[in-house]
């Protein structure tokens, strides 16, 4: 039993290695896949017999092209089958072949089986299910249900990405440092795709989509290790893993959203902050800043703060107006305005959200942030006009509840002082 | 005489265990690290966060600070030592006295994820 666990486990590792190496040699994603397969089939039949070998990422790589080449041979009946088992002694074979795949080579091969699946042309979701399914190797079953969409339906879905992929060129050759980091930044920018995929999910469905939040810290760690000295990978991984250290706060047991001030900390993974906080140290060093690292330090100010009143808000307005600059968009200027509203009170705050108006008119958060300001300056009419949009922007269940207890609140408010509960 | 035990294993394995998994994996720990505690022979115990938290102090003249792991084979772990510091840059500053005292070879500085003091009665 713990065999197979050990097995899986290293095959579930090796994977984006193996995978990357058999589609430098294939050129063809569908035919790099395969080989994979097969190379797990064979692990699965003589790594319990033979023990593991020591470098199973190039063991899978050895065994997934010879195997391939056979069957290419066996299709083309143009050669007969080599006499000896090509697989069986592979102790020097994998020597070589470790020496000669340096880290380099690793490095671009996973690189750009990452950037294959961020194509421009695939919408966001589409490029999330194909990295799930070809760098991380979950099933489509896996995929589905944290998408909350039928087996057939993310099926067909993976499909069509694959196939489209399949007919834009990437190059094959090493990349140069300036596409080299290009692709770094949009491999960077789909990891966090996978990963608010599962953060944005609300209470009822957090536990089914929370492997989307593992498995891009985990690839954003693969990332990191391979690009050992960029600050913004480290800000990105500590991105993750300090939103990811307080899923278990941010839901009560009803599924309803429990805001960031009202979160029970002891219940924040202490062991994720601390990696977090280091990275974020580390990325600092190199004083390239840039926007993972700022939504990082943002992160790790409210992981430092042991009470809700403890949280340096002065600190985290800056780093949302050095985000503003680098990254202007009005849902940034939102979260400003939150830092704002702690730090000068809420008719300031108020004052910085109203020109986003006109662009932010569809979206829940600004009217639930609005409506929060109003309440707090006791314009309770408006107020309720603010909640009352953001209800029927919902998007989740639990954003709704939410909303519809501060109206609540509201409404006892109001009530002549005999008839409030309570307080 | 006391001895030092060093853990290795397959990072990426370890890294892709379950919380479940990895939780089991503690216990289990934790049923033969209690015995020798009663004992009076289990020294410090710490779990170190990964590689990627990692950085390097080569101590040549003047030292050159890496990211990532120590990742040279030509030399040998010798020794450790457990400091208490606000921030990176302290821990390297750290190191940095340390290689001028003792000049050559490197700094391996990896943040500590979980850490028992632990006594040792002798």
């Amino acid at each position: 039993m713990t065999d197979t666990a050990w097995i899986d486990g290293a095959l579930t590792s090796a994977r984006p290695q193996a995978v990357g190496a058999l589609l430098r040699y294939f050129r063809n994603l569908d035919t790099a896949e395969e080989a994979f397969q097969n190379a797990c089939l064979r692990a699965l039949k003589s790594w319990p017999q033979n023990g593991p070998p020591r470098d199973p990422a190039a063991w899978l790589i050895m065994v997934g092209r010879n195997v391939a080449i056979d069957d290419i041979r066996r299709s083309r009946k143009q050669q007969p089958l080599p006499e000896e088992d090509a697989i069986s002694d592979l102790d020097d074979a994998e020597e070589q072949l470790a020496d000669r795949l340096d880290g380099s080579h690793y490095r671009d091969d996973i690189l750009r089986l990452l950037f294959i699946c961020c194509h421009p042309d695939l919408p966001a979701t589409q490029q999330i299910a194909l990295a799930l399914r070809i760098v991380s190797g979950l099933t489509v079953k896996q995929i589905a249900r944290a998408f909350l969409v039928s087996e057939a339906a993310m099926e067909q879905r993976i499909t069509r990405a694959k196939a489209k992929v399949a007919d834009a060129s990437v190059p094959f050759e090493a990349p140069g440092a300036a596409e080299r980091s290009e692709r770094l930044a949009a491999v960077a920018a789909m990891i966090y795709l996978i990963f608010n995929e599962g953060y944005s999910a609300g209470g009822d469905t957090a536990e089914i989509r929370q492997p989307l939040c593992e498995e891009a810290i985990r690839l954003a760690r693969l990332l990191l290790r391979l690009f050992q000295s960029e600050p913004e990978i480290m800000g990105l991984t500590a991105l993750l893993l300090l939103q990811h250290a307080r899923a278990l706060a941010r839901f009560d047991s009803d599924g309803a959203v429990v805001l960031l001030d009202d979160q029970d900390r002891s219940r924040w993974n202490q062991s994720l902050i601390a990696e977090g906080l280091a990275l974020i140290d580390k990325a600092m060093r190199h004083r390239r800043s840039g926007p993972y690292q700022l939504q990082a330090a943002i992160a790790a100010l409210h992981a430092r703060a042991e009470t809700p009143e403890a949280t340096d808000w002065t600190q985290i307005e800056l780093l949302y107006g050095g985000l503003e600059i680098m990254q202007p968009s009005p849902v940034v200027t939102l979260n400003r305005a939150v830092a704002v509203s702690k730090v000068r009170g809420p008719q300031a705050a108020l004052d910085l959200i109203e020109p986003l108006a006109p662009r932010l008119s569809n979206y829940f958060h600004f009217f639930g942030v609005r409506g929060a300001f109003l309440m707090q300056l006791g314009r309770n009419e408006e107020a309720r006009a603010a909640f009352d949009r953001a209800i029927a922007l919902a998007n989740t269940s639990a954003e709704a509840a939410h909303i519809r207890m501060h109206l609540d609140r509201l409404q006892r408010d109001s009530q002549p002082r005999g008839a409030k509960a309570g307080k | 005489m006391l001895y030092a035990i060093l853990c290795y294993h397959d990072e990426d394995t370890v890294g892709s265990w379950t919380r479940e998994q990895d939780a089991a994996v503690m216990t289990k720990l934790s049923v033969v690290q209690d015995k020798l505690a009663k004992q009076g022979r289990l020294g410090p115990v710490a779990r170190l966060l990964p590689t990627t938290a990692a950085t390097t102090l080569r101590k040549d003249d003047p030292p050159l600070v890496l990211d990532g792991p120590f990742a040279e084979t030509k030399e040998q772990l010798l020794g450790f030592y457990v400091v208490d510091c606000q921030n990176l840059d302290e821990a390297l500053d750290i190191a940095r006295d340390l290689g001028a005292a003792n000049p050559g070879g490197a700094y391996e500085i990896r943040p500590v994820g979980h850490f028992t003091p632990g006594s040792v009665r002798s």
